[in-house]
C-alpha cells in the first residue's frame, strides 16, 4: 500500500480550475520532488494533502487515512502528516522548545517531563541542539526553518510535506536547510517536496513530478526526468536557455 | 468674596467614602471579568464561528455600541420587571456594564484576532491542533499583545463608567458622594475628593494591567541574572 495515493483530485477557485484530475502514488521511503511553474498547482496540491485546501472531487489517502470532500478524519490524518512552510510559521511568542512540544503536548498528551528529551532528539536531528531556549526572532531564517522541520518531526509523522521551504532564504541559508532535508531522506522519511531547487530535486529526490496547467504532466525517476525529459514543456522548463 | 474650602465635613464621612470605594472596586472587577469573557466569546464567534454566530455576535455588538450605557441600565433595571425578571440595582448595574464592555471589547479582540497572519493558524492546524486549540495556544497571546493598550484603555473607561450606576441607586462611590454632598452642601469639596479617589483607582488598576502584561507577555527570562538582562516590554504595553 502506498504511503500516499491521490486519485482524480480536482479543485477550482470559482470557475477557475486549478487542479484538473491529479493522480499520484508515493511509496514508503520515496522522496518525491514536485516541480513546475508558478501557478501550475503544485503548492495547491500539497495543501490539499493535509486538508489546508478543500477540493471538489477525488480522494486522497495518506497512511491509511482517507480524505474526501467531507473532511472527516482530517485531524487524525494531520497527526501523521507533517508540513513545513515557505515562511517557517514558527509561533513567535513561544521558545524553540515550546514550539516543538506544543502539538505533542496538546494533541497527543505528551507528559511534561518527557518534553525536554523530545526537544533534544528532534533538535539534534536538525543540528540545533543548543537553541532550545531561543525565541524565533533570535534565529536566522535558515535556523528558523530547521526548527520548523524539528517541530514537525516531533509529531513523528509518517509523511512530510515541504512547501517551497527554501524560497524565502538566501543561497547560503538554503544550503543548510537542504542538507537537513537530505539527511531526513537518507533516514528513510517519506517526503513530498514542492521545490524550485532543481539540483536538489535531481540529487535527493527518488522521483520527480513535473506539474503543468493543473495536471501531472510528466513523472519518473529524477535522473530520467532531468536527463531525458520527454515533453517539450518539461524540456523548456528545465533548460529554457537551450531553446 | 472668595469661597473658602472646607474639607472637614466631607472627610468626617470617610467610612462612607471607603465603603463606596470598595463597592465601586467590586462592581468594576465583576463587570470587567464578565465583560471580557463575553467580549472574547463574541469576537471568536464572529471571526471563527458559524455564519449564524457571526450574525448574533454582530447584532449584539452593534446594539450595545450604539445605545447609551444609561439607557441600557434603565432597560435592564426598569424594563426587565415587565418581563418578570426583577434585578436588584447592583445586579442590573453589573449586567449592563458587563454587556456594554462586552460589546466594546469584542471589537477590540476581533481586531487582534484578525491581525494574526493566516499562516500562523495554518501551521497550528497542520500540526493536528483543533481550531479551538489553535486559538488558545497560537493566536490569543500574540493577538492580546497587539491590542493590549486599547483593551486596557477600554477597561479604564469601564471603571469610570460605573459611576453611572448611581442613577439607579446601585451602591458605589458616586452614590455615596451624592449623599454626602446633599447632606453637607459641600459640593466642590465632595466631588474633588471623589475625583481624587477615582484617579487613584485608575492609576492602581493601570499598574495592575501593566503587571498582568508583564506576566502575559513574558518572553525572555534573563539568562545570567545580570542587571542588564531585565524583562523588557514594548513601550505601548505600559500605557
Amino acid at each position: 500500500m502506498p504511503a500516499l495515493r491521490i486519485e482524480n483530485l480536482k479543485k477550482s477557485y470559482g470557475n477557475v480550475p486549478v487542479l484538473k484530475g491529479i493522480n499520484l502514488a508515493v511509496e514508503n521511503g520515496d522522496v518525491v520532488a514536485v516541480i513546475g511553474r508558478s501557478g501550475s498547482g503544485k503548492s495547491t496540491m500539497l495543501r490539499c494533502i493535509n486538508g489546508l485546501e478543500p477540493f471538489q472531487e477525488g480522494t486522497i489517502e495518506v497512511v491509511g487515512h482517507k480524505l474526501d470532500q467531507s473532511r472527516a478524519n482530517l485531524r487524525e490524518l494531520r497527526k501523521e502528516v507533517g508540513m513545513v512552510f515557505q515562511s517557517y510559521n514558527l509561533f513567535p511568542h513561544l521558545s524553540v522548545a515550546e514550539n516543538i512540544t506544543l502539538a505533542p503536548r496538546v494533541v497527543k498528551g505528551l507528559p511534561r517531563d518527557e518534553g525536554s528529551a523530545l526537544v533534544r532528539e528532534v533538535l539534534s536531528r536538525v543540528g540545533l541542539a543548543e537553541k532550545a531556549d531561543a525565541y524565533p526572532d533570535e534565529l536566522s531564517g535558515g535556523q528558523q526553518q530547521r526548527v520548523a522541520i524539528a517541530r514537525s518531526l516531533a509529531m513523528k509523522p509518517k509523511v512530510m510535506l515541504f512547501d517551497e521551504v527554501t524560497s524565502a532564504l538566501d543561497p547560503e541559508l538554503t544550503g543548510e536547510v537542504l542538507k537537513t532535508i537530505a539527511q531526513l531522506a537518507e533516514a528513510g522519511m517519506t517526503m513530498v517536496l514542492v521545490t524550485h531547487e532543481m539540483g536538489f530535486a535531481r540529487r535527493v529526490a527518488t522521483r520527480t513530478v513535473f506539474m503543468h496547467q493543473g495536471t501531472v504532466w510528466e513523472e519518473g525517476k529524477s535522473e530520467e526526468i532531468f536527463t531525458h525529459p520527454k515533453t517539450p514543456e518539461l524540456k523548456n522548463f528545465i533548460a529554457p536557455d537551450l531553446k | 468674596m472668595a469661597y473658602e474650602m472646607n474639607f472637614t465635613p466631607v472627610l468626617a464621612r470617610t467610612p462612607e467614602l471607603i465603603s463606596g470605594t470598595i463597592d465601586t472596586l467590586i462592581l468594576s472587577s465583576q463587570s470587567i471579568g464578565i465583560g471580557l469573557t463575553i467580549g472574547l466569546a463574541a469576537a471568536l464567534l464572529r471571526v471563527d464561528g458559524p455564519k449564524w454566530g457571526a450574525v448574533v455576535s454582530a447584532t449584539y455588538v452593534e446594539a450595545f455600541r450604539n445605545t447609551p450605557l444609561l439607557v441600557q441600565l434603565f432597560l435592564l433595571f426598569f424594563g426587565l420587571p415587565y418581563m418578570g425578571i426583577r434585578l436588584t440595582a447592583n445586579e442590573a448595574a453589573i449586567f449592563a456594564i458587563s454587556l456594554n464592555l462586552g460589546a466594546y471589547s469584542a471589537e477590540i479582540f476581533r481586531a487582534g484576532l484578525l491581525a494574526i497572519p493566516k499562516t500562523q493558524i495554518e501551521a497550528g492546524l497542520a500540526l493536528g491542533l483543533s481550531r479551538l486549540q489553535v486559538m488558545r495556544y497560537v493566536v490569543i497571546i500574540p493577538a492580546l499583545r497587539i491590542i493590549y493598550p486599547s483593551l486596557t484603555g477600554q477597561l479604564t473607561l469601564t471603571l469610570l463608567g460605573t459611576s453611572i450606576a448611581s442613577a439607579i441607586s446601585a451602591t458605589e462611590l458616586t452614590l455615596a458622594g451624592a449623599k454626602i454632598e446633599s447632606q453637607t452642601f459641600r459640593s466642590l469639596e465632595t466631588f474633588l475628593v471623589l475625583a481624587a479617589i477615582y484617579i487613584t483607582m485608575t492609576f492602581v488598576f493601570r499598574f495592575l494591567y501593566w503587571l498582568v502584561g508583564l506576566w502575559l507577555f513574558r518572553r525572555r527570562v534573563p539568562k545570567t541574572g545580570s542587571a542588564a538582562a531585565t524583562l523588557t516590554l514594548p513601550r505601548e504595553v505600559e500605557s
